[in-house]
């Protein structure tokens, strides 16, 4: 099987599960008063959930472009952070041009498959992982932004948790084989629990703090193979 | 509209591009590199939990969704299963309770 087709495999359960996600979206967007070509089009050029629905909500408040532009820096900075993960796993071939193709296609789905697949990552199988989330994202707000109503309430709450299963489907296996993942793990699940419930603390913000402070604190709890 | 959306994607896109396209040598410390290592793990546990359990507004079908799924996840599940297995957890849950 050629990287682009594995890519393509791997990105199914991300599309599917961005095709729930985003059509959540596509209802909220319609309803905080855009169109819905303007809910696709934010959608495939902005390609995040918690940015968008955040974005939107900005838009409709009438916010000034530098809030905008505050509040995108503020919940996306993460993918700076992978974005320097994943420059670490490239292969050779990833040259500027498609690192400036597929920089854009970093989210927390898509950067957690080409961080685990096994030796460097090639553009091809980003690619193949990015053309599936990217339908799935593209086509779902379509969808929730056209006929979103039609479904019943019970339907699209059971299709929204199925992110947070692969979610939870990416982080076990690794958690069961090294303790210190694992640790780092809970550590972010428990900060962020106890994050949330600050009043002065946004739910993107309590995330990238989470983590960050679980990630750092795991690096000084565990010791490296070669240090000391 | 156009100058918001404008903003919104360039300043996603220049936080994605500006790191994946600089940053091309490897980084030597090893803390540093273990510390990358664990962000992403991170970053989805603070975005799963609490997150999941309240995402369905029914906190009962949210947990129990969330319950399937590590158990899947546990034995190794792919994906897709391990997905399609917590949302069908959530629906029939919400029957319920």
């Amino acid at each position: 099987m050629n990287y682009f087709a594995k890519g393509l495999k791997n990105g199914i359960p991300i599309g599917l599960g961005y095709f729930a996600v985003a059509f959540s979206f596509g209802i909220m967007a319609v309803r905080a008063g855009l169109g819905a070509d303007e809910a696709v089009l934010i959608s495939l050029t902005n390609l995040t959930s918690a940015g968008q629905a955040a974005g939107v909500d900005v838009i409709s408040e009438h916010g000034s472009l530098a809030e905008m532009a505050l509040v995108q820096f503020v919940i996306n900075i993460r993918y700076a952070l992978m974005a320097i993960s994943l420059s670490q796993k490239t292969a050779e071939s990833f040259t500027v041009p498609c690192r400036l193709l597929g920089a854009h296609f970093i989210t927390d789905e898509i950067f957690a498959v080409c961080y685990s697949v096994e030796g460097k990552l090639v553009p091809r199988f980003m690619y193949g992982v990015a053309a599936v989330a990217v339908s799935g994202w593209t086509l779902g707000t379509l969808f929730g932004a056209t006929m979103g109503q039609v479904l019943p309430s019970d339907i699209t709450a059971a299709l929204g948790v199925m992110l947070y299963g692969m979610f939870i489907a990416i982080i076990i296996p690794p958690s069961k084989k090294k303790r210190d993942v694992l640790f780092s793990v809970v550590l972010a699940a428990v900060l962020n629990i106890i994050l949330r419930k600050l009043p002065f603390v946004s739910s993107g913000l309590s995330v990238i703090l989470s983590a960050v402070l679980s990630a750092g604190v795991t690096v000084f709890v565990f010791k490296g193979e070669g240090e000391k | 509209m156009a100058a918001y959306m404008i903003v919104m994607a360039g300043v996603t896109y220049l936080i994605r591009v500006i790191p994946f396209t600089l940053f091309r040598k490897e980084i030597k410390s090893e803390r540093l590199r273990r510390f990358l290592d664990y962000i992403p793990y991170a970053v989805l546990s603070a975005m799963t939990f609490p997150a999941m359990a309240e995402s369905t507004g029914n906190p009962v079908s949210g947990a129990a969704a969330a319950l399937i799924a590590l158990i899947l996840a546990f034995f190794e599940q792919p994906l897709i299963i391990v997905a399609f297995a917590a949302s069908a957890a959530a629906y029939v849950t919400n029957l319920f309770f």
